[in-house]
């Protein structure tokens, strides 16, 4: 039973939207950016996207490579743990599926990692079945570096920590490790609909 | 440290307000004291939970200001005029009213004189905090524990703050704390005056070879723009750790 704080009361617009997950609110315009570090910036020379772990074929693309794989345009609403949501956000990638088709996949879990060290843990099935991209392009430009940027991959419907910035690759997993803020007490998934903030929830 | 401690179920816990104290200017300290509260590490934060009558509720995000020593919970809030919690925070709770909250939330931005006793005070490396406002509150949680452990690590603060009136922390500060003003000084003022830039970090701040653990907390625009300039200035990135409050002004 919930305690009710005396006199308090709603203050922002009363937003009744089902596109809103439980705790969310709308950030309209806005884009806030959140990290635990300070935006890595990697020369595009230098960058490459690879899929590795429980693979029976590792696979590797330069930038160039990667901007010639069959890309897709996807329009989508965004959730952050920290409680804002963006609808309507429109990017521009490469599925998931696609970066794995002919790596031969062998395990059930993915750790998305990138530049910096930042890691985060998913199952496959978050991942495929057009449920995942990695995207370069957002809002019909290229991703900015304090967004992501070159890469990022984008998994919308979990919490947008789970969408690694700056990625560089997929580790397959034959089991579940948690990731870096899955580490601190995060929850494990990130469900928004099932308000799965932290560990437990 | 240990996953175990952070990988408890963070349930709702009632906290019983027992003082609403000015701190600055905008600011008010709110100390509660928490049934079954775990304890924290400092650096920690805190989720609030208000609900209202119809069933609404508001949560946000509060950095805990005391040490892992005091009993109490002490959290700094700045009144943002407009806000939806900030306000109902500061200007209506009174003590004895309670809230929700839950925590301790997060264990990224943490630093501990108990977790760094493993290692011989010649070889630990220096920790250089930097606050934009409130910021600072996570800080003071820092400062207040590694002076009473008697903490041989060398820290320094730089902190940015829009008048002598919003400075918050007092003689936790101490020698190793800079204070600059953003917003104008008093005719007294001996300390530097403006943002904090690639200029202020050189002349304040632990340089790039003392390799320090840098923590940046504040605003988002200023934890971003202070971020960058470290690596600018050859701070390794993996050094730095960020916290962001939040605000207006967000890169779009
Ligand atoms: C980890 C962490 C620690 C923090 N620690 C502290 C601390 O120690 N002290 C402190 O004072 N603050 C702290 N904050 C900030 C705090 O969580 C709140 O954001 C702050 O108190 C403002 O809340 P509010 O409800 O008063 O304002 P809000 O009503 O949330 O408004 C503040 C801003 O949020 C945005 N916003 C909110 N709601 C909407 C909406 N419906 N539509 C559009 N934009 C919206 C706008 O930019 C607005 O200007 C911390 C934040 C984080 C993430």
């Amino acid at each position: 039973m919930a305690l009710v704080s005396r006199g308090f009361g709603r203050r922002r617009s009363a937003t009744t939207d089902d596109r809103l997950p439980p705790g969310q609110y709308d950030t309209g315009d806005q884009f806030p950016v959140l990290s635990a570090g300070p935006t890595p910036r990697t020369p595009l020379a230098e960058w490459d996207l690879v899929v590795r772990g429980e693979v029976a074929a590792p696979q590797t693309w330069t930038w160039e490579e990667f901007r010639e794989l069959p890309r897709e345009s996807v329009s989508v609403d965004i959730h952050c743990v920290t409680k804002w949501s963006k609808f309507d956000t429109r990017w521009e990638g490469v599925s998931v599926d696609t970066l794995l088709a002919d790596a031969g996949v062998e395990g059930s879990y993915v750790v998305a990692f990138s530049d910096g060290g930042y890691t985060t843990n998913l199952p496959l099935d978050d991942v495929t079945g057009g449920r995942a991209w990695v995207v370069d392009t957002y809002d019909g430009q290229p991703l900015a570096p304090e967004h992501g940027g070159p890469a990022r991959l984008l998994v919308p419907h979990l919490y947008f920590w789970k969408s690694a910035k700056w990625v560089r690759g997929l580790s397959v997993r034959p089991r579940n490790e948690p990731g870096f803020w899955e580490t601190f007490g995060y929850h494990d998934r990130g469900d928004p609909w099932r308000e799965q903030r932290y560990s437990g929830d | 440290m240990a996953r175990a401690a952070v990988q408890r179920r963070l349930t709702w816990l009632r906290a019983r307000l027992t003082d609403n104290l000015p701190a600055s200017t905008r600011v008010r300290r709110l100390v509660f004291d928490v049934d079954g509260w775990p304890g924290h590490l400092p650096g920690q934060h805190v989720d609030v939970r208000l609900t209202a009558e119809d069933g609404y509720t508001a949560q946000r995000s509060y950095s805990i200001a005391s040490p892992p020593e005091d009993p109490r919970l002490h959290l700094l809030v700045e009144d943002l005029p407009g806000g939806e919690v900030s306000p109902y925070l500061t200007e209506e709770m009174q003590a004895g009213d309670d809230l929700e909250l839950r925590g301790p939330i997060g264990g990224y931005f943490v630093w501990s004189a108990a977790a760094d006793a493993a290692t011989p005070a010649d070889r630990r490396r220096p920790v250089q905090l930097v606050a934009g406002g409130a910021g600072v509150s996570p800080f003071l949680a820092m400062l207040d524990h590694a002076r009473r452990a008697g903490d041989p690590t060398p820290v320094r603060l730089l902190y940015s703050a829009r008048t002598a009136d919003d400075v918050l922390g007092g003689d936790l500060l101490g020698p190793g704390a800079t204070v600059t003003l953003t917003r104008g000084a008093p005719p007294d003022w001996t300390g530097p005056t403006g943002r904090v830039d690639g200029a202020l970090l050189q002349e304040h701040a632990f340089p790039p070879d003392a390799r320090p653990r840098v923590f940046v907390c504040g605003p988002t625009v200023f934890v971003e723009t202070v971020a960058t300039t470290l690596v600018d200035l050859g701070h390794s990135p993996s050094a730095i750790r960020l916290e962001r409050f939040g605000g207006t002004g967000d890169p779009a």
